[in-house]
């Protein structure tokens, strides 16, 4: 095959098993009108070219250190995660669309866990079967009757959306607890504008570097009442955890301390960090640091890591904890199902993100339904993530769908199942050219004091290999730049795909 | 007001990088007196740099011959030796990535870099390849040291400045100290050819050839070369000057922590009596004595600042 050559495109773009995002649905049309001006860049833009950009980009990755390490992997070496040099992009109309779903839905989830927390009323109204939650192991009854300042719960969320078409969004998962991800929205954006200027002309993107100032912002309106000038930080478990890179990064974008848990001091249910001139009061503490090690006293009493009494701090309201503690019952895959139910309950309206339709094999004739088609389904444990203890029934091996089927009818209340959905891909950059990958989206929301933000645009993951549907970094997937552009170029835009087609880009 | 964590990571941050700085310079060194030494007197050379290095013992546990290649090996990139220079380099990027927020991005790069030097590098080859490799690890300090002078002359900044001058005067008395393990080849005498190019090695190591030869214009003379390492003042990496940067930095530090220690008042005795040291008397008292007296006094100093900063 030629590399870098038009027909090499034609032919690699053209075999689409799915919606693409820039090249439209399955067949050997032009690209979505809107985004014609990029279609035709990446056919003049040799592969060659492309991989050169795509070689800088993943260059500089390494030498500032954006890497992970991946649990179980025996090469303990840092990696970084691949990046793919061809942007996915959002029109401004999506955009507006996904956004209202976002705030609604993460409306819904703070409002569920100041409920759960407290009075209860979802469980005493019948809404949610009772066991789901107090049996759950994500629901922690040491916070039940805590509320956090301001009544804020879910402060960073990242939802996890897939599609299908171009109207065709659902949410895939939610993620309250501590979203990872937001240090590649900004370097790959940063990444991007270096190496591709010329796309930043063509299209008017909106401009995503001002995270950290909204979430500064975000961290000083939940301060406990009364501190003027609050002092925020980030906890961290410590340079050897493998999301590491993000949290020095955001401590350093916004100007604020990164502590460990060894910094940290409670006393007189005031939390206090050591400094070389003594101690100084901390207001605000976005922890990076899961529930369990977060206070010994509380949650794991084996936890070497964590802050002995900062929970007693926060009952006494004295700190405020981002993300509150307690969070996983609003992310738990058991409870996703539900939330189409959970949005109406405390919305008062239909969810305008969809979920993915999902079986809970709890329930006996769903069991039986997902039994029958694992060749068919995803099986996903609900205590499961990043990939791990999941089951992509079409690509599996007869001997993994075995597996699968005995570790089911053995445990069946931990498993959910979803169809295999048509994931929409984006054209990406493979060994043999451009070819179009599955991706998946994960935008973020924050919700401080003053309400509920969407910022504009969020990290795209890309599963490399040919056909795959995984996403993950842990499992060879990659991340893209991800543009939302802004709405009064749009028009423009598309009066520029409509003169690429009238100027006959089909022989 | 800055972590008391973050502080002590600055701080050996600046010790490590200096350190993997002396190493490649002290390597550099010996291949020069192992060429210059008549064969087989060039172990002396070798065994010479594992003494200054307080490795001696632990070389002798790894049971490596003597010569160039095992030495040079066990020095750089010998992952199992914990005074290497490779786990030099990853304990000062251990420390820059616990501290990532106080660094600037090229601070960092810096650090990440000289790291790079030696990925899957796990023999180092014969001696163009030595000192390819030494000079590269130069390079990537000296860049380091170029980007932590652009930093903002904040506490960050200070903290690894401070690390670097406590290791620096550490390095340049070990580095003296060189010429005490070191013996003339048979025949040699002092003041010989041979002698006066270890001198001059010496001074290369330290950057200070020309500046020598500014200074002192009675050519080159043993007491001079240790006047100057000792007490110069015009000359970065002498022990005065080091001495001296290190009590202005406590001062920087103290004006923003509103407070003096027990460090502070260390660290000026000992500049004040640097000042007014001369050769004639540090050669009539000993050199090794001398060097190591000041080796232990830094070591002290060392731990008084671990103290005053609630880091120790």
């Amino acid at each position: 095959m030629e590399l870098g050559s038009r027909g090499s495109f034609t032919d690699l773009m053209g075999k689409r098993p799915a919606f693409d995002e820039i090249m439209g649905m399955t067949g050997d049309t032009p690209p979505r009108a809107a985004l014609a001006a990029l279609g035709q860049w990446l056919e003049d833009t040799p592969d060659d070219d492309l991989r050169r950009r795509q070689e800088a980009a993943e260059n500089t990755f390494r030498q500032l250190g954006i890497t992970f390490a991946v649990y179980g992997d025996t090469d303990t070496r840092e990696r970084i995660i691949p990046f793919d040099i061809v942007p996915r992009v959002f029109l401004a109309d999506e955009w507006a669309r996904l956004s209202a779903g976002l705030v609604q839905r993460v409306e819904a989830i703070n409002a569920f866990l100041d409920d759960i927390y407290g009075e209860r009323r979802i469980l005493k109204e019948g809404v949610l079967p009772e066991d789901l939650i107090l049996g759950n192991p994500q629901f922690r009854p040491e916070i039940a009757g805590m509320r956090p300042p301001h009544g804020i719960w879910a402060h960073i969320c990242g939802i996890d959306l897939v599609r299908t078409g171009p109207d065709e969004f659902f949410v895939l998962e939610d993620n309250a607890r501590t979203p990872s991800g937001v240090s590649y929205m900004l370097e790959n954006r940063e990444a991007m504008v270096r190496l591709c200027p010329e796309l930043f002309r063509k299209y008017r993107v909106e401009p995503v570097d001002s995270y950290p100032d909204r979430l500064l912002e975000t961290m000083k309106s939940v301060a406990p009442h009364g501190r003027g000038q609050p002092t925020c930080v980030v906890l961290t478990p410590g340079h050897y955890n493998s999301a590491y890179y993000e949290h020095s990064f955001l401590a350093d974008s916004m100007g604020i301390e990164l502590v460990e848990a060894a910094d940290l001091v409670v006393d007189d249910d005031q939390v206090w960090m050591r400094t070389i001139a003594g101690r100084v009061r901390v207001d605000v503490i976005y922890r990076r640091v899961d529930d369990d090690y977060l206070d010994p006293l509380v949650f794991r009493p084996d936890s070497m890591l964590g802050v002995p009494g900062l929970i007693a701090a926060y009952a006494a309201g004295n700190v405020a904890i981002i993300n509150a503690p307690g969070n996983g019952i609003a992310d738990d895959k058991a409870i996703y199902s539900y939330m189409p139910e959970i949005v109406r309950f405390y919305s008062g309206g239909e969810a305008k993100l969809p979920n993915v339709e999902t079986w809970r094999c709890r329930e006996p004739q769903a069991l039986q339904y997902v039994l029958d088609n694992l060749d068919q389904v995803v099986v996903k444990l609900v205590d499961g993530s990043g990939g791990y203890g999941m089951l992509v029934g079409p690509t599996a091996s007869r001997q993994e769908i075995e597996d699968f089927r005995a570790a089911l009818i053995a445990e069946p209340h931990r498993y959910i199942a979803q169809p295999t959905l048509a994931l929409s891909t984006v054209p990406t950059l493979a060994d043999s050219g451009l070819s179009p990958r599955h991706v998946d989206f994960r935008p973020f929301v924050l919700t401080g004091s003053k309400g509920v933000q969407v910022v504009p645009g969020g990290l795209t993951r890309v599963a490399l290999k040919e056909g795959s549907l995984v996403v993950n970094s842990s499992q060879g997937g990659g991340t893209k730049d991800s543009f939302v552009l802004m709405a009064d170029d749009q028009r423009q835009t598309q009066s520029m795909g409509g003169m690429t087609q009238s100027q006959g880009f089909r022989p | 007001m800055m972590l008391s964590r973050t502080a002590s990571s600055l701080y050996w941050l600046g010790r490590y990088i200096e350190r993997a700085d002396f190493f490649a310079r002290l390597i550099e060194a010996t291949v020069r007196f192992d060429v210059m030494s008549s064969r087989p007197a060039g172990e002396v050379a070798w065994s010479s740099a594992l003494a200054v290095t307080d490795t001696e013992a632990d070389y002798a546990a790894h049971g490596g011959a003597m010569t160039q290649t095992d030495v040079v090996r066990f020095l750089t990139v010998d992952t199992s030796h914990p005074g290497s220079l490779i786990r030099c380099l990853d304990r000062a990027r251990n420390n820059a990535k616990a501290v990532r927020t106080a660094l600037s991005r090229e601070a960092w790069t810096a650090i990440n870099r000289s790291w790079l030097v030696f990925e899957n590098r796990d023999q180092v080859g014969d001696t163009q390849a030595t000192l390819r490799l030494v000079e590269s690890v130069k390079n990537e300090t000296r860049g380091f040291e170029g980007a932590v002078h652009q930093m903002l002359r904040n506490q960050s900044h200070w903290f690894i400045r401070l690390g670097q001058a406590v290791e620096r005067a550490d390095n340049t008395a070990r580095l003296l100290d060189v010429k005490y393990h070191i013996l003339l080849p048979e025949g040699e005498v002092v003041g010989g050819v041979v002698d006066r190019d270890q001198w001059t090695t010496i001074l290369q190591v330290v950057s200070a050839v020309t500046a020598y030869r500014w200074l002192y214009s009675d050519g080159l003379r043993p007491a001079n070369v240790i006047d100057l390492l000792i007490a110069s003042r015009e000359l970065p990496r002498s022990l005065v000057a080091s001495a001296e940067i290190t009590v202005d930095i406590l001062g920087l530090l103290a004006e923003r922590t509103g407070s003096h220690g027990e460090a502070d008042r260390m660290a000026r005795m000992r500049a004040s009596r640097l000042v007014k040291t001369r050769s004639g008397e540090v050669i009539a008292s000993g050199l090794h004595q001398y060097l190591q007296a000041f080796i232990r006094e830094n070591g002290q100093l060392h731990e008084a600042i671990g103290r005053q900063f609630r880091f120790g």
